[in-house]
């Protein structure tokens, strides 16, 4: 196997979560969907990484762990702040931005 | 040797991949179709851990290290707790309210993937694993090299930013007290105004007359209590005798 | 014809400029200072007229001294374009002489007579300032030394003629008749404007002396078209068929006004314009044959409406239009008989004048009052009013040897004179009118003044002042004595405009046709006396259908209605449901397809996240996949 194989997983990884966020409709999971897309990306970052033996994708990596982090972090909080207001973890019922 | 690894992956790597791959899938298509979102996350937590593995199995062993102790260690359990406090009752249910949404991201998820996997294998043909980056020096110090120097800058940011998502996030949760909180000379006057007993209120059972669950409690000045009434217990028509006061040992009859 | 030249003016005559600035400044005067000239304001417009009056006189004496008897004036350069050069320019020459001293004599004598007539009217001031307008603008008219101010002039009065007929604004039955005899003055203004510039056209100058040389050059279907043209205008102006409606109705204007407008000037313009385009006219025979016509139909039009009409203003006005088909009848003859038709023209002025002040006395006196049933009895109680009225009725039936014998005989023997069938056809419309004219006149002053009194019960009639039968007394004497004082001196005056004629004869020698129009006149009055000395009915009597044809102005009105005012109106309400629906049907329709539109994309925006996150990730697809395309290229 060559390292295109993880690219090919990632790239599936990638496409499930994408499905995921437009299906579900607790935003926590849609939430927890959007972090699977960013570990897809790391993935591949990785890969080239190693392809091509320089140790920036790693890096790049980190940083996108480092950033994710603080963005769960925030989200968090603002789900439970709507939650706290409207009673209701659900996606769809945030729905007032409508024309 | 190393020159020969370097040229293709070892069996080893093959049959982890190959093993671990479908775990990640998987895991993966838990998470979208999982029912309770307790058990997505848990899906989830799968999903990173085989990452974390692949991580390792690429040479980049830190990153592996930080992914299970940062992300599914801390960020899951992040998940999972605010999960249990607000989405574990909110199940999903199967009926789609939005018309053609499923059908729609199935097929653009279908197209997505074909047209990265079609992309990816006209792009990237005879990808070889290259040589160490850092020879002689491990992962860490590399990075770590590379992380204080070239990157220092972003590194820098992040931090920032860090900081800035911690006390963001504390903003979010504080709830402000609506007014002043109240002294103690404005609670005793609320307290002693007319119109309001200033006593405490009397534990359970107190005035009870009857051993029935039926029977509704006294308030102190001898109406029901409405509260007391279980609207799954249905009040029975009490008997003369059940529904006449009954003395307590030195009160006076009514 | 001959090379046509004006000479300059030398002397007195250059002040030919004054003759207009007189009443124009008096008009200005008038209406600038307002109500503080109420009470000095009328002696200040009589005063103007009379001092044009004067220097027209002593101008006219000037004139007659010369050899080249014209006088042209350039006072400024009023338009240079290119080849174009139209100046503001005066020409004194014999035919505006005569025309001049009418003007301003006339038109003096009924200043006068309004200064009495308009005593209690509160805007006497405006009147006069109005009356100076309308004076100032017909000398600019006969004044003018070119087509175009000639045409300033023509609008000038149309403008006055407005202001007074619709004098007393209040009476809506006045502003209407303002209203119609401007646009139908507007209506046949169109034909001078095309003749102007089928002359710049054709001739490239407006002059007249540069327009009747290069006339010869002309096609004789360009001659033909400018006659027509200015015909069509000159019909309009002088209320001739088909353009006769609004001089009947311009008679509820004050009295004055109808009798210097109305009768002895402004309508006389048309007979002046086709006067003065003798050149033209004699080029094409078929114009001048088309003029003759008009002026027969209109002089037995008139007559016979005449016949039928019980107000004396409107009887009188009818026999204006009629007189004036005489006039245009003469001119339309050309030769000999252009002369023969200002002849008619200026003793038709003093006549007609003096009629129409006689009868705003006779309406002073019975409070104002217009209905000649009511009449009857006048002439013991008004006998100056009496007998200058009558001096004006045997001067317009023309008997022997009053003013109309001079003037109208002959016409009629120059109609007769014509060959063929057109001559015995025009004669004897001519003859017919004539017999007519005696009887409607005749009746007319009959129930007036005589028979029994059928006087409502609120007058009380009585004699007019002085200031009034002044000029009434004045106009009566020339009106007797005009025709036989003007006939031979004011036709050897004018050959130098119309040029020498001799005097041939057709059908009829002169003799035979004076003898017949005698008779008919004779008989038309006699047979008038016989049925109304006895007076009329109190209140209008269900009478034949001729009468009936008659009192309805023979469909005249009808016409109008349905030619004109019908298709106009149909015109405004469809372009009034084109612009409702059509215009503004395709605005609205935009801002319709423009709502819709956006209320049917607004649907895009649902609210839902997912639908969101849907478009962003189709976006995403279509992204890579054109990437894809390019590269695999």
């Amino acid at each position: 196997m060559s390292p295109e194989h993880y690219l090919i997983l990632s790239a599936a990884l990638f496409t499930i979560g994408a499905i995921g966020v437009m299906v579900r409709r607790n935003s926590i999971v849609v939430f927890m969907c959007i972090e699977l897309m960013l570990n897809a990306g790391n993935l591949a970052l990785v890969t080239f990484s190693r392809t091509t033996g320089t140790i920036d994708g790693q890096i790049m990596a980190f940083f996108v762990m480092a950033v994710a982090a603080a963005e769960v972090v925030i989200g968090l909080a603002i789900i439970m702040a709507i939650y706290r207001s409207r009673r209701s973890a659900s996606v769809d019922d945030a729905n007032l931005l409508k024309a | 040797m190393i020159a020969e690894l370097a040229q293709t992956a070892s069996t080893g790597e093959t049959v982890a991949f190959w093993i671990l791959a479908p775990l990640a899938v998987g895991g993966a298509i838990g998470l979208v179709l999982a029912r309770s979102a307790i058990h997505a996350a848990l899906m989830l937590a799968l999903t990173m851990v085989t990452l974390a593995v692949f991580y390792i199995m690429q040479s980049a062993p830190f990153l592996g290290f930080v992914q299970i102790m940062v992300y599914t260690g801390a960020i899951m359990m992040l998940f999972l707790f605010v999960l249990m406090l607000f989405g574990r009752d909110s199940r999903d249910s199967m009926f789609e309210t939005l018309r053609g949404q499923r059908f729609l991201a199935a097929l653009l998820g279908v197209g997505l993937a074909a047209l990265l996997t079609s992309g990816l294998a006209h792009a990237v043909t005879g990808l070889t694993v290259a040589g160490d980056p850092a020879p002689g020096q491990g992962n860490v110090p590399a990075i770590a090299e590379e992380l204080f120097t070239t990157y220092i800058f972003p590194f820098e940011v992040v931090s920032g930013v860090l900081t800035v998502a911690a006390v963001g996030a504390l903003m979010f949760a504080h709830v402000s007290r609506r007014g002043e909180a109240r002294s103690q000379k404005e609670s005793s006057r609320e307290r002693f105004a007319p119109g309001n007993y200033p006593g405490p209120k009397p534990g359970p059972g107190v005035f009870a007359t009857s051993d029935s669950t039926a029977t509704p409690a006294l308030l102190p000045d001898g109406t029901t209590a409405a509260e007391s009434l279980s609207e799954y217990v249905p009040p029975r028509q009490l008997t003369a005798v059940e529904a006449a006061p009954k003395p307590t040992e030195g009160r006076e009859e009514r | 014809m001959d090379e046509v030249t004006y000479a300059p003016a030398t002397g007195l005559l250059s002040w030919t400029w004054l003759l207009i600035a007189l009443p124009a400044a008096g008009a200005a005067i008038l209406l600038l200072t307002g109500r503080r000239s109420d009470r000095w304001g009328h002696w200040l417009g009589v005063a103007t007229v009379g001092g044009a009056f004067a220097l027209a006189l002593a101008m006219f004496s000037g004139l007659s001294g010369l050899d080249n008897k014209t006088a042209a004036t350039d006072l400024f350069t009023f338009i240079s374009v290119g080849e174009l050069d139209i100046q503001a320019s005066l020409l004194l020459d014999p035919l505006s002489g005569v025309f001049t001293l009418l003007i301003t004599g006339v038109g003096f004598l009924i200043h006068v007579y309004a200064v009495g007539y308009m005593a209690e009217d509160d805007d006497r001031r405006k009147f006069f300032a109005y009356f100076n307008l309308f004076v100032a603008a017909m000398l600019i008219l006969v004044l003018g030394g070119n087509y175009f101010m000639t045409f300033i002039g023509w609008e000038g009065v149309g403008l006055a003629s407005y202001l007074l007929i619709a004098f007393w604004q209040a009476k809506p039955s006045a502003a209407t008749a303002g209203k119609k005899a401007f646009l139908t003055n507007r209506v046949a203004d169109v034909g001078f404007l095309l003749a102007m510039f089928v002359m710049i056209g054709a001739v490239g100058s407006l002059d007249f002396a540069e327009v009747f040389n290069g006339a010869g050059e002309l096609s004789d279907g360009m001659a033909l078209a400018l006659g027509l043209l200015l015909l069509a205008a000159a019909c309009g102006k002088s209320g001739q068929w088909p353009f006769q409606t609004w001089l009947p109705d311009a008679m509820e204007g004050p009295t004055p006004v109808s009798a210097l407008i109305h009768a002895a000037t402004m309508v006389t313009a048309g007979v002046y314009l086709i006067a003065r385009s003798n050149p033209i006219f004699n080029l094409n025979e078929t114009a001048q044959t088309v003029v003759v016509a008009i002026g027969a139909l209109t002089l037995l039009f008139g007559a016979i409406v005449g016949c039928a009409k019980d107000d004396i203003k409107r009887v009188l006005a009818w026999s204006t239009v009629s007189q004036i088909g005489y006039m245009f009848l003469a001119v339309g003859l050309g030769g000999g008989a252009y002369a023969l038709g200002i002849i008619h023209l200026l003793a038709h002025g003093f006549f007609k004048a003096g009629l129409f002040l006689g009868s705003g006395s006779v309406m002073h006196a019975m409070n104002d009052q217009t209905d000649i049933r009511r009449f009857g009895g006048l002439w013991r109680v008004m006998p100056w009013t009496y007998a200058t009225f009558a001096a004006g009725w045997v001067a317009i039936i023309g008997l022997f040897p009053f003013s109309g014998y001079f003037s109208k005989d002959p016409i009629i023997a120059a109609a007769f004179a014509r060959e063929g069938w057109e001559g015995w056809v025009a004669g004897g419309a001519a003859l017919l009118g004539a017999a007519l004219t005696a009887f409607y006149m005749t009746r007319l002053f009959v129930l007036t003044f005589h028979g029994p009194k059928r006087w409502t019960d609120d007058v009380h009639p009585h004699e007019s002042p002085a200031i009034m039968t002044g000029p009434l007394v004045l106009l009566g004497l020339g009106s007797l004595a005009a025709g036989g004082l003007m006939a031979t001196p004011v036709a050897e005056w004018l050959v130098p405009v119309f040029g020498e004629h001799e005097e041939h004869h057709g059908h009829l020698t002169h003799m035979q046709a004076t003898i017949a129009t005698t008779a008919v006149v004779i008989l038309g009055a006699a047979l008038a006396i016989l049925l109304f000395r006895g007076g009329t009915d109190e209140v209008p009597r269900a009478a034949a259908w001729p009468v009936r044809l008659a009192r309805a102005d023979l469909g005249g009105e009808a016409v109008n209605r349905g030619l004109f005012e019908r298709p106009g109106r149909v015109a405004a309400g469809a372009s009034v449901a084109v612009d409702a629906r059509g215009v503004d049907g395709i605005v609205n329709g935009l801002s319709a397809a423009v709502g819709g539109t956006s209320r049917r994309l607004g649907r895009l925006q649902t609210g839902f996240v997912r639908s969101y996150a849907l478009s962003i990730l189709s976006g995403a697809v279509i992204v890579v996949a054109a990437l894809m395309v390019v590269v695999i290229q």
